[in-house]
């Protein structure tokens, strides 16, 4: 039995959509033909220039306000996107912050800020999602993680233990729903131009084999497949885009 | 309960979610367990989903535990949306 039919009824949430990788994932699941929420935590007109993009285009998209490492905020981001397109079966956790250090001198504050937002958000929307998911029989949950976890990158301990965390999560949620026709599966980006990234590869770029940074779009690129109806198959896996980083 | 819901119904309601999981209708009787069924702990969650989105009944973590047939759960929810 093939698993990749036509995705029902629903629509996408990308958190932390308001720029950036976000932004790109948005606009290419929305150029699908799905409707999309903008997730946002302060940049609320940043998101709605997102949505209204989109819209432009063709599409259909809304700035959805919330700070996705506060549980109460994913409660209401899925109730307010539930109200106006109904499921949502695709889910990108995106959203992503750092505050890098040595580990030595990491606070308990920076520490808990970055494993909230990387990695308890995550958790805690992919929860949300899964009951609906599992109802329709469709679900396809794709998180952002990054090459910092799986490798080093002094001063990012905290960072690299979401990220690193957020693929294990990855792989075992995989495995619980995946006869469901959901599939969760995680894409790690290497060095890519985005403000988040602004500082941390400088030192990295001589080592990546394509001699370049990525471009959000390229990582928007994957997440597309991984959101659409033919990757029923893949689960559980990491999609490095590094241009070799990794190799 | 809700007036306009029986526990006759809650038990018809009941008996055919879990059929979708894979059980064949006439098999599951309230005295079939879940463990001859097939019914795992995914499909109790979805099972907890759809009595929470239609009757409003919430199905904690620990009651799973404690549900082991089909007719547990029926007790269960009609109890709850009482």
């Amino acid at each position: 039995m093939s698993g990749n039919g036509a995705m029902p009824e629903g629509c996408a949430l990308v958190t932390g959509a308001s720029r950036g990788i976000g932004e790109a994932i948005a606009k290419v699941i929305a150029a699908d033909g799905i409707a999309v929420g903008i997730n946002y935590r302060a940049d609320r007109e940043g998101a709605e220039r997102v949505a209204a993009e989109i819209e432009a285009a063709g599409g259909t998209a809304v700035a959805v306000g919330g700070d996705v490492s506060e549980p109460g905020a994913v409660e209401k981001v899925f109730d307010e996107l539930e109200e106006r397109y109904g499921s949502v079966l695709i889910l990108v956790n995106n959203a992503g912050t750092r505050a890098d250090n040595l580990s030595a001198q990491i606070g308990d504050e920076d520490w808990d800020h970055v494993i909230d937002t990387n990695l308890s958000g995550p958790f805690r929307a992919t929860r949300r999602a899964l009951p609906k998911m599992m109802r329709a029989r469709y679900g396809r949950v794709v998180n952002i993680a990054s090459i910092v976890g799986p490798r080093a990158n002094a001063g990012q301990a905290n960072y690299a233990a979401s990220k690193a965390g957020l693929i294990g999560f990855t792989k075992t949620v995989a495995a619980e729903v995946a006869r469901r026709n959901i599939t969760v599966n995680a894409v790690a980006p290497g060095l890519v131009e985005t403000e988040l990234s602004e500082g941390v590869g400088d030192h990295l770029l001589e080592h990546v084999p394509a001699r370049r940074a990525g471009t959000p779009e390229e990582v928007a690129a994957c997440v597309r497949f991984l959101a659409s109806p033919e990757a029923a198959y893949v689960t559980g896996t990491t999609l490095t885009v590094d241009g070799g980083l990794s190799a | 309960m809700s007036p306009t819901v029986t526990a006759e119904q809650i038990e018809a309601r009941v008996r055919d979610a879990i059929s979708t999981f894979g059980p064949e209708p006439d098999e599951v009787t309230r005295d079939a367990t879940f463990e001859a069924l097939d019914i795992d702990s995914l499909d109790l969650v979805e099972l907890a989903q759809i009595v929470e989105e239609e009757y409003g009944v919430r199905i904690e973590p620990a009651d799973m535990k404690d549900m082991k047939t089909v007719g547990d759960a029926i007790d269960l929810v009609a109890a709850r949306a009482s």
